[in-house]
């Protein structure tokens, strides 16, 4: 018997509730020595989930789910709480980090197969636990309910609503009525802090419980692929010939690199602040410009990219076939070679994924497709005159709206065609036809537009690109 | 032995029996208790789901507020609005006076995906910031992805206000051919 009273209280305490018999055990649980640097992004993901859960508790308790309430309860956590400022920036950044490290752990764990014999389920319980962060992510953007959440819920209910025959049906469920107001809010918000995080929490615990039962994977050889007849006996005497004990031979890595995720966070939330709140949410207020959470951005682009006959088809097939190819892929390929360099398809998947994502993100940033509602009129330098019918089709071109899609010299927006050479291109007959008839992708002007304001914006469009020393053609349009 | 064997096997069997029926006993008891459980909670949640859409007339302002020309955006409250709503219970319609009598209103939904569309009044088209949807003044698509016009409501002059028909939001629905 100890005679440190500390410790005769510690071992009181573990003589009832076993840590030293079942804790233990798995801290010390053997994995292989090549388990290093490769492996310390499943433990991030966690740890950055332990910052969702504590600074989402603290959130919620002055958060109000309803009503013009919600975004006055998250004005008052911007502007007003102590400390509310960064620990709204901590589980925005958080979200995340979370959603980055799952998808970087997801890829690690394809790129070195670790899916296969015997753990599958490993490989499952994952891709189930990352469409339920990517729902948390969703959710969460929704709950910061101003112009831009409520517009959010409106497109995902009207993207749910394309589904055959159940498509209002979940659409209704989606808005907890049929139309987006104070029974969308505090069902987004059960489901943000009620039944997504009990998923993640089972899901976690099965995951860990998973890797327990199996072993945490050694790294790839080449020369060794796997063979579900023996993989588990040559695992078994691998690992009680040169495993490592995971705490701390292992884990001293994970905690590194946790600390980091974790440093990152605060850093940003202390330096980048919060998202600024848009103005509140009036769903009749037209001037939002809904835009998703970045993580989401590349699909936003993809939903502008397509042609409408595939259209229903992307919105509701990419979630649902990505889900299920990712959730089954063990089950197509569940042996053979793991090393990477023996699975060229495996790499080209990742690359090709990734710099899709990256393509459609800046896309889905720039936003071309859409008109430019900001656009501003074009100066006397691009016009090179300041009065005149010159400057008045300049003008025209603002008040019309052409400068929303056609850019000049650097003024204007993209969704069409650039016009600063145009005078070079097109005659007068053509420029007439294309803005009374429209074309592709163009409004017809026909009816919104007078015969002087017409010629007023040809007579300037015809000098676009053409050399600029010419005498400027005064009053005589016809 | 062999005499023994029917009184070894009759409490033995009992036994089994026993077990047996007390297993069966509590799944089916735990099955009770997930019912009751369950039911209401399923029932509550489901319920907007199956309430019949509401259409409800709303004041959106007196006849002489509207002039003949342009779209103007006007506000009112949704039909099926819940006691909590507060600001986020308004919906809003496009609505123009083509003449001294005839009101037309689109709603603000752009119909590929929901959006908000705005009017601008001197190219007489409506635009949405989301996917660049166009449309003309009588909500035909002009350029873009939606598949269909812009949603009309009805519109009627009451005692001198001007009302629209609130329902719900317009979704663009799959066509199975």
């Amino acid at each position: 018997m100890s005679k440190n009273p500390l410790m005769r209280t510690w071992n009181w305490i573990d003589n009832r509730i076993g840590y030293s018999d079942y804790i233990v055990p798995l801290m010390v649980h053997l994995v292989p020595d090549s388990a290093r640097w490769w492996y310390i992004f499943g433990s991030a993901t966690l740890c950055a989930f332990m910052v969702q859960v504590f600074t989402g508790v603290c959130l919620a308790m002055a958060y109000v789910p309803g009503g013009e309430k919600t975004y006055e309860s998250l004005v008052y956590i911007t502007n007003t709480a102590p400390l509310g400022n960064l620990l709204r920036g901590m589980h925005y950044y958080g979200a995340s980090a979370m959603v980055m490290l799952a998808v970087i752990h997801m890829i690690q764990v394809y790129m070195h197969a670790t899916y296969k014999y015997p753990r599958e389920m490993n490989w499952m319980s994952g891709v189930v636990l990352l469409f339920v962060v990517l729902g948390m992510a969703f959710t969460g953007q929704l709950l910061r309910w101003d112009a831009n959440g409520v517009w959010s819920v409106t497109v995902a209910a009207e993207m749910a609503g394309r589904t055959p025959i159940i498509g209002p049906t979940i659409a209704h469920f989606i808005m907890g009525g049929e139309t987006v107001g104070g029974s969308t809010i505090t069902r987004f918000f059960a489901m943000h802090v009620f039944i997504m995080p009990a998923i993640i929490f089972a899901g976690i615990g099965l995951h860990m419980l998973l890797i327990m039962r199996h072993g945490i994977s050694e790294m790839p050889d080449a020369n060794d692929p796997v063979d579900p007849e023996t993989y588990k006996e040559k695992y078994e005497e691998r690992i009680n010939k040169t495993g490592v004990p995971f705490w701390p031979d292992a884990m001293w890595r994970d905690m590194i690199f946790s600390t980091i995720i974790v440093g990152i966070i605060l850093g940003c939330s202390l330096f980048l602040g919060p998202p600024t709140l848009d103005p509140p949410p009036n769903p009749s207020s037209i001037n939002a410009n809904p835009l998703p959470d970045w993580y989401f951005l590349w699909y936003f682009a993809v939903l502008s990219l397509l042609p409408p006959k595939l259209e229903t088809w992307v919105i509701l097939g990419v979630p649902i076939l990505g889900f299920l190819g990712l959730f089954f892929l063990p089950m197509i390929s569940n042996k053979g070679h793991r090393a990477p360099s023996k699975r060229p398809w495996a790499g080209g998947t990742v690359i090709f994924g990734s710099v899709a994502f990256l393509v459609l993100t800046i896309y889905g940033y720039k936003k071309p497709w859409s008109p430019d509602f900001g656009v501003k009129e074009l100066p006397a330098s691009v016009v090179g005159t300041d009065q005149g019918p010159l400057m008045e089709g300049a003008k025209l071109m603002h008040i019309k709206g052409c400068l929303y899609c056609h850019d000049i010299s650097g003024y204007g927006g993209h969704r069409g065609p650039e016009l600063t050479e145009i005078g070079k291109l097109l005659t007068r007959d053509d420029l007439i036809i294309r803005i009374n008839n429209g074309g592709h992708n163009m409004p017809a002007f026909a009816s919104s537009i007078s015969s002087d304001e017409l010629h007023l914006i040809v007579d300037f469009l015809l000098t676009r690109g053409v050399d600029q020393d010419q005498p400027i053609l005064n009053g005589d349009s016809p | 032995m062999t005499s023994d064997q029917p009184t070894n096997e009759t409490p033995c069997c009992q036994q089994q029996q026993r077990r047996t029926f007390l297993a069966r006993l509590s799944i089916a008891l735990s099955a009770v208790i997930g019912v009751i459980i369950a039911l209401p909670g399923i029932g509550f949640v489901l319920a907007p789901v199956f309430r019949k859409p509401k259409q409800k007339w709303r004041k959106v302002g007196k006849l002489e507020d509207f002039k003949v020309g342009g779209f103007v955006l006007v506000q009112y409250e949704d039909s099926s609005s819940v006691p909590w709503a507060g600001i986020t219970a308004k919906e809003g319609a496009w609505i123009r006076r083509a003449s001294e009598t005839e009101f037309i209103a689109f709603s603000i939904n752009c119909r590929h995906l929901g959006c908000p569309v705005r009017w601008v009044d001197d190219p007489r088209l409506f635009m949405c910031p989301c996917h660049g949807g166009v449309y003309y003044e009588d909500g035909t698509v002009a350029a873009g992805p939606p598949p269909e016009p812009l949603q009309r409501l009805n519109v009627r002059i009451n005692n001198g206000q001007v009302e629209i028909e609130s329902g719900p939001t317009p979704l663009t629905l799959t066509k199975i051919t």
